[in-house]
């Protein structure tokens, strides 16, 4: 229902803005459903807002997981 | 090259091997998937062909533009000397005066903005109205949007609430009679924000189990592979398949947020009705930003609906599109009766362009 | 219906457009062709274009540019060596005369790098708010070299199509000018003028037909050719050139990039000298990412997409652009 994609913070504002890189493309976003997020984190961004910081180590988890029972 | 996280869950050895287990699937059973874009990335991947014809997936009320009811489009044309804000997906939903972009051609000021934070921008220029459509993924942001209007004063601006929340639409599909639903997908961005709790009430009231889903190949898959292991294990519960992005608890800021400016309201969900407790509206200490306070409008209680339009049986999952009697005869993307029809992920359009 | 009206999808060059040609133009003029470019007098080609961009001015190009890159290559997709060029202009008034000047200087410098000349114009002035800056229509004149002949209806099953690169370049660098997205490292418009590329083309082999995907993209321009000739398409998604600066916007914004417009693409129908086609474009600086992206088949009717998970996606024709979409 809602289209949302992982960008990298790379730069953060005092107010509550910041710099997304989304690999190559980068657009200012809104970060204050995310104070947590540091420069280096990867968000989720929907309607230019950061809305959930993205868990690298769940991501690699789950394929690891995944691969573990599909023996590859 | 590294690969970037939404890549790995694209690789086509692992999802071979998943689709090879899902093929040895044999119980029939249907699955919902809630989310339009769900929807949307079953398609754009080819995913339908590759299970097997025991699964059956649903594609359920997931789409914001397509649950807005016909009076949102309706009042909003009715408005004079501003500017209307809204998002590209409602410009071409029908209202019973034909659409946004029809509008437009006879001169309504209407554009096409990516964030709500955007709409705020014009009202510096000239009086903006923006079209508060949206899930819960969608609201927080807007909720923000008219804090730092109240924030700066800004008076130009008001939103025209129409916002959803997901969580008693699925409780109403559970508790419908005549609705069959094995377990639900259920969306991954609405509970990137909500998280996994509100859903409980499917599994333990309704025994309707459920997976938080994401939105790669390999995350909708292993979804259903979750989902299927709870049918087989006769064991209805809520998991979270998209641990990388929802947590149990969800985004308790985006929460706090939404409570804050908005409240719980009944709801108009078009081709479904009425279902309690189930819309968002703006609090009244902010009713200076809330457009129907604002211009004076109404939304009607009851929504009726073109003849024939089976909208509501498709949104509920008890009819894929195709056999609706307009089905591709009198509705079409390019001339949409009903909105599921009308968003690219609306369930008709998805299914005319994806499945036929 | 009596009181329907001209919508912003009519112009979309997708479904609506075919419609209106269907059902207003050619209801009255009984078209020999729907395409955009004829040959007359056995060995003539004219095209007519009209440009309406905004903004004006956009990264890799402007309206001046685009209205001679995109007359020369509607010649070039019929083999035609392009020649001349007639052109007009409507501006509003208002409109800055420096900004004029530099749109022309554009029309020249693409003219002479494409090798054409420009040898007649019009010009009218509209009221202000009765236009948008400028608008400008060309007609192009071109020469069949001998023996080529180019003709959907010789396409075959089993024959490879073949792009000059990447797509979607030009509808983002556009969208994003104009939109204000405000996003930055977008590439910029590939606008380019291809008769160069495709007269080595039709030197390295026989070439059965060629279109431009520009309004409505690939997608579009492969569905018209399985309408004209009964047969299928399948193109394979892993091998489809998209930068992946256009793929993010595309994920961003919620768009397919098989329907953005270019402005310097072709796709060409080669049945057996494929390989030798390939090579002559990749020798050419607008062919270098040239590749094949699929073949046309006897199998299947209408265009699919063999996606890079093994899945089979359909690719139908729209009605209308594509929107940006939140959902």
């Amino acid at each position: 229902m809602c289209l949302a994609i992982p960008g990298k913070i790379i730069k953060k504002d005092k107010d509550e803005k910041g710099i997304v890189d989304f690999g190559g493309v980068e657009k200012e976003i809104i970060l204050t459903f995310v104070p947590e997020a540091e420069i280096g984190d990867w968000v989720l961004i929907h309607t230019g807002f950061g809305i959930q910081i993205i868990s690298e180590d769940e991501a690699e988890e789950t394929i690891r997981i995944l691969n573990e029972a599909f023996d590859q | 090259m590294k690969l970037s996280i939404s890549e790995k869950f694209r690789d086509p050895d692992l999802v071979r091997s998943l689709v090879e287990e899902l093929q040895s699937w044999e119980k029939p059973v249907k699955l919902m998937e809630v989310c339009g874009s769900h929807t949307m990335a079953i398609g754009h991947w080819g995913l339908r062909k590759l299970l097997p014809s025991s699964i059956t997936l649903l594609s359920g009320p997931g789409c914001p533009v397509c649950v807005t009811p016909y009076s949102v489009i309706d009042s909003i044309m009715n408005l004079k000397d501003v500017t209307i804000a809204t998002f590209g997906d409602l410009i071409r939903v029908p209202g019973r005066n034909g659409s946004l972009e029809q509008s437009r051609a006879r001169g309504l000021d209407v554009r096409i903005v990516y964030s709500p934070f955007d709409a705020l921008e014009m009202a510096k220029k000239k009086e903006t109205v923006f079209i508060g459509i949206g899930f819960e993924t969608t609201s927080p942001g807007v909720a923000y949007t008219i804090k730092q209007a109240a924030e700066k004063k800004i008076k130009n601006f008001s939103v025209l609430p129409a916002f959803k929340i997901i969580p008693p639409a699925l409780e109403a599909l559970a508790d419908d009679k005549d609705v069959s639903i094995d377990a639900f997908i259920l969306p991954g961005h609405v509970s990137a924000i909500l998280g996994s709790e509100p859903y409980r009430v499917l599994s333990e009231k309704y025994r309707t189990g459920g997976v938080v889903t994401g939105f790669e190949p390999l995350d909708i898959l292993n979804g259903i592979r979750m989902l299927l292991r709870q049918i087989q294990e006769k064991d209805p519960r809520i998991e979270i398949e998209y641990k990388w992005v929802v947590h149990k608890d969800g985004n308790p800021q985006a929460k706090a947020i939404l409570d804050e400016i908005f409240t719980v309201e009944d709801s108009l969900w078009r081709g479904i009705g009425k279902i309690n407790r189930s819309g968002l509206t703006i609090r009244d200490e902010f009713s200076d930003y809330n457009a129907l306070k604002k211009y004076n409008l109404t939304l009607p209680e009851k929504d009726d609906f073109d003849k024939g339009c089976r909208c509501g049986d498709v949104l509920k999952g008890k009819i894929i599109p195709k056999e609706c009697p307009l089905f591709k005869v009198k509705c079409t993307p390019e001339n949409p009766i009903g909105a599921c029809m009308v968003s690219s992920e609306g369930s008709c359009a998805a299914y005319y362009k994806y499945e036929e | 219906m009596k009181n329907e009206r001209i919508t912003l999808g009519h112009g979309s060059g997708a479904g609506l457009t075919q419609k209106l040609i269907r059902d207003v133009f050619n209801k009255n003029f009984k078209l020999p062709t729907l395409e955009d470019a004829v040959v007359i007098e056995g060995d003539m080609v004219v095209t007519t274009d009209a440009h309406v961009v905004r903004p004006l001015f956009f990264p890799g190009g402007d309206i001046g540019k685009l209205s001679i890159t995109g007359t020369v290559n509607d010649l070039s997709m019929k083999g035609a060596v392009p020649k001349y060029i007639l052109i007009t202009y409507i501006i509003e008034e208002g409109f800055l005369i420096s900004e004029l000047k530099k749109i022309t200087e554009s029309v020249q410098k693409a003219a002479e790098e494409s090798g054409v000349s420009v040898i007649a114009g019009d010009t009218k002035v509209v009221e202000k708010g009765k236009a948008d800056g400028v608008y400008i229509t060309t007609c192009g004149i071109g020469v069949l070299p001998d023996k080529i002949h180019l003709d959907a209806r010789t396409i075959k099953a089993g024959d490879k199509i073949i792009i000059n690169g990447s797509i979607g370049d030009h509808s983002v660098a556009v969208i994003n000018s104009r939109e204000n997205f405000k996003l930055t490292g977008i590439p910029e418009s590939d606008c380019a003028s291809l008769n160069k590329l495709v007269q080595k083309m039709l030197k390295a082999g026989k070439i059965k037909f060629m279109r431009d995907p520009t309004r409505g993209g690939v997608a579009t321009v492969l569905n018209e050719v399985c309408a004209d000739t009964d047969l299928g398409i399948i193109i394979e998604e892993s091998l489809l050139p998209v930068k992946k600066e256009v793929r993010i916007v595309c994920e961003l914004l919620g768009f397919d990039p098989l329907y953005l417009a270019n402005e310097g693409k072709l796709l060409a129908f080669v049945g057996q000298e494929a390989e030798s086609v390939l090579q002559a474009m990749k020798e050419d600086p607008l062919g270098a990412d040239s590749r094949i992206i699929g073949e046309v088949s006897a199998e299947t009717n209408g265009v699919y997409l063999k996606t890079s998970i093994g899945g089979l996606r359909p690719l139908l024709l729209l009605d209308a652009d594509q929107l940006p979409r939140i959902c």
